[in-house]
């Protein structure tokens, strides 16, 4: 299970502050923050509690069974997200 | 300033970026008492007046504006506009610092000709008169011809486009202002072509608004697939820089050019084109066509992908209504220093600078207009973060206000703005607005006119 980032974020932060597993991402000062269009999580680090849902000024997070179906792209996005870019990557710069 | 006094701070413009300046400063001092000033009646900017009807969750973000800044004692002063009713002299004599945060009010246009024609408008405009902002809904757009063309690829076109497209039973269950919904049911639209400058690998639409207008109820998304072929260097540059996005738009594209003929049957079309712009619009008294030339993509000196024209052939599209969203620029503001190569008011991390160089004592930008019109909503959190970093090292150095205690501001308040809107004004237009929405199983029901508004606002206790 891992909770999902839907494509209304508006990469407003709290998420970042609440996750207790630094597991959303790119973070604010990271080289992709800027061009990402919005926040991802990290399906293999996600720990499901629900911290970053409570925090979403727009309810833009899902927990993985709950995804609106219009919004049922965004799992596999998320995951695709860590695929492409490892996190030494993303954090090296 | 004297110690032991808390600083009274005035922002000016209480959309998304002088809220999240509101409510980082509540944070960094929670003694300040910060007066939030707006234009318009309501609060929160483009929250309201410029994210699609359609997309109602973000609007979700008021109640957070709500919460951390008027809840927590922040005041409103709506329908004051500073540089008529009160001018910056005087907020610095009420204020121990004014922070600007007015955005882009106005919108770049394209340089053609014909671009004056009825008919040719900023996409800004039809967004405001969507949305119901007061000062536009007395325009009108005419939507009786067969094919409108909305030009630039940003998240202000797909909004225009998406909301041309919807069907009036979508509408309905928005809070698209009434004087809209009612040109929009009678819309004869048929078509409408999106036309990007650049490539599909430079498109700026986020690969969310992207999926949205391939997948519209009743909308067929047209693709040529051959304006999906990349040329070298936009390969190379997506292959070794391109962001998620742009990789994410590029399969999305493929995947919809490849699924054409599964969908015949559709009550409007989106045709996005590529690399194209805009040369002249036509018409004799409005816009009946527009032409446009091809470009290709060629590498600046700086190494940025840029449009050039290639070739002489142009291209003539009929239409009755052509949108441009092509960027947006902030206006000078009385009193205060204006760049006006960058159309922001200069500054370094939030501190507006005199043209010599110095920091203007007091005076502070946050969001488009220190910026430029760039990111999306919560780019001002972190842009009111930096801003209320320096404000808050600053504040205690800086001198108090001539006036001793916030009731002077109040009188000046009373004598200029006799329907001055407050909190409490906002949230008897607010009740009366949700109120009536709830009548309509709509999420709202907007009041779109000033004189409904005040006087809605005039209703509080």
């Amino acid at each position: 299970m891992t909770y999902v980032i839907a494509g209304s974020c508006i990469k407003d932060d709290s998420c970042i502050e609440v996750c207790p597993v630094d597991c959303i991402h790119p973070k604010p000062g990271a080289p992709d923050f800027e061009t990402a269009e919005q926040l991802y999580i990290d399906p293999a680090i996600c720990i499901d509690c629900d911290a970053c849902v409570e925090a979403c000024p727009v309810d833009a997070i899902f927990a993985e069974f709950e995804l609106p179906e219009k919004y049922d792209y965004a799992l596999d996005l998320n995951g695709r997200f860590f695929e492409e870019m490892s996190t030494a990557e993303r954090t090296a710069g | 300033m004297m110690p032991g006094r808390r600083p009274r701070v005035a922002i000016i413009g209480a959309g998304p970026a002088g809220a999240f300046a509101a409510s980082c400063l509540l944070r960094a001092r929670g003694d300040a008492e910060i007066d939030l000033f707006e234009r318009l009646p309501t609060p929160w900017g483009l929250l309201r007046g410029g994210v699609a009807p359609d997309h109602q969750e973000i609007k979700r973000l008021q109640d957070t504006f709500d919460r951390e800044t008027l809840q927590r004692g922040c005041r409103f002063f709506g329908n004051v506009e500073i540089g008529v009713d009160v001018s910056h002299a005087e907020l610095m004599r009420h204020y121990t610092a004014v922070i600007y945060a007015t955005g882009a009010q106005t919108d770049k246009s394209l340089g053609i000709p014909g671009e004056d024609l009825p008919g040719s408008c900023a996409a800004t405009e039809f967004v405001a008169w969507y949305n119901g902002h007061p000062d536009y809904r007395d325009l009108e757009f005419d939507l009786s011809a067969k094919r409108a063309v909305v030009i630039g690829n940003g998240n202000v076109a797909a909004d225009v486009v998406r909301m041309l497209t919807r069907s009036a039973s979508e509408l309905e269950r928005t809070d698209v202002a009434d004087h809209a919904l009612e040109a929009l049911r009678h819309s004869s639209l048929e078509e409408v072509v999106v036309l990007g400058r650049r490539g599909p690998a430079q498109a700026a639409f986020t690969s969310a608004e992207l999926r949205e207008l391939g997948h519209l109820d009743g909308v067929q998304l047209l693709i040529d697939g051959d304006e999906l072929e990349l040329d070298d260097i936009s390969r190379e540059w997506l292959d070794e820089h391109g962001t998620f996005t742009a990789r994410t738009n590029m399969t999305l594209l493929r995947e919809f050019a490849a699924r054409l003929a599964q969908r015949a049957v559709a009550r409007r079309r989106i045709a996005l084109r590529f690399l194209r712009s805009p040369v002249a619009i036509h018409g004799t008294g409005r816009v009946e066509a527009l032409d446009v030339r091809r470009n290709e993509i060629v590498r600046s000196d700086g190494g940025l992908l840029r449009a050039r024209p290639v070739g002489e052939e142009i291209e003539t599209i009929e239409c009755g209504l052509v949108l441009r969203s092509v960027g947006y620029r902030a206006v000078p503001l009385p009193e205060v220093p204006f760049d006006e190569r960058n159309f922001v008011l200069p500054n370094e991390r939030g501190r507006v600078m005199t043209p010599d160089g110095e920091p203007l004592p007091g005076v502070y930008a946050v969001g488009w207009i220190k910026r430029g019109p760039t990111g999306i909503l919560g780019t001002n959190k972190r842009d009111a973060e930096e801003t209320v970093t320096c404000l808050a090292s600053d504040i205690d150095a800086l001198p108090s206000p001539a006036t001793p205690g916030r009731h002077e501001i109040d009188a000046l308040l009373a004598a200029r703005v006799p329907e001055l809107v407050t909190a409490d004004g906002w949230r008897a237009i607010d009740a009366h607005e949700l109120q009536r929405g709830r009548s309509e199983l709509r999420p709202r029901v907007k009041l779109a006119s000033s004189d409904e508004l005040l006087a809605a606002a005039a209703t509080a206790p």
